[in-house]
């Protein structure tokens, strides 16, 4: 049984996502990290699949599709953004602040 | 010697996902974070996940990662330039959060679901032998969740359109 030891690394892979959102600047590298995340979750279902039945897996698939979905359009407004401003630093994208 | 194969795989995710977050470059992030998705999708193996395992290595290694590593080819970004990682304190906050993260994590691991939950052990490997590492999830998939599944082709239907809405110069 390697459920504890499989939810250990996804907690330890999810933390280094946040980490990876907290500490870039680059938002292609922060919506890398936001994959690492999902790709935690998706180990901690499996994990918990194999005791509770395959539901948990159906759930990653769904996953799966959704972050294929927000990759497509996360990187079209990535595009759209770098062609007003030439650069992917979000700190340049400041528009919004109050 | 499955534990063998866990643990090694577990330990080059880690090490894969602390490199992919700390690289300058974003082409090696990138790379790096393709050996971190491999790494998980062995891990779906050692856990009885055969068919999420081989959608692990299609969908997010193949198709996710090319789209990518093109939007970095695309705006030329592949040279790195100066560091963008936050300052001392920016460090600082992210490392913090990040331990207490991990100790949160933690101590939700140690409470283990309701026993009339759980099914017997091995029962997910004798499944997938009885009808098939495909045969386990299409089953659930194509009763519990038809409607799911189908909405879930509207979705990737609105992200190809507001893709080419988004990306297009002009319509």
């Amino acid at each position: 049984m390697l459920l504890g030891p499989a939810l250990a690394v996804s907690a330890i892979l999810f933390s280094i996502g946040v980490g990876g959102v907290l500490l870039r600047r680059n938002a292609i590298v922060i919506f890398m990290s936001v994959e690492l995340m999902l790709n935690a979750v998706n180990l901690t279902f499996v994990a918990l699949s194999q005791q509770l039945g395959p539901q948990g897996q159906v759930i990653v698939f769904f996953v799966m599709a959704v972050a294929a979905a927000e990759a497509a359009v996360g990187l079209a407004i990535m595009l759209a953004i770098f062609r007003h401003r030439e650069t992917v630093d979000i700190e340049a994208f400041s528009v919004l602040r109050g | 010697m499955t534990e063998v194969v866990f643990w090694s795989f577990s330990g080059a995710a880690i090490v894969a996902a602390f490199l992919c977050v700390t690289r300058r470059s974003p082409v090696a992030a990138a790379l790096w974070l393709i050996v971190t998705l491999f790494s998980i999708a062995a891990l779906f193996v050692v856990l009885d996940a055969q068919f999420i395992a081989a959608l692990q290595v299609l969908v997010y290694a193949g198709a996710i990662m090319v789209l990518f590593l093109f939007v970095i080819m695309l705006l030329n970004l592949g040279r790195g330039g100066p560091s963008d990682l936050r300052g001392a304190w920016g460090k600082l906050v992210a490392a913090g959060l990040g331990a207490v993260l991990v100790v949160e994590l933690w101590a939700v691991r140690a409470v283990a679901p309701a026993d009339h939950l759980q099914l017997p052990p091995g029962a997910m490997a004798r499944m997938s032998e009885e009808r098939g590492p495909v045969g386990v999830i299409t089953d659930a998939l194509f009763r519990e969740y038809l409607i799911p599944f189908e909405i879930t082709s509207m979705l990737l239907l609105a992200a190809i359109v507001g893709a080419v809405v988004l990306a297009k110069r002009r319509l």
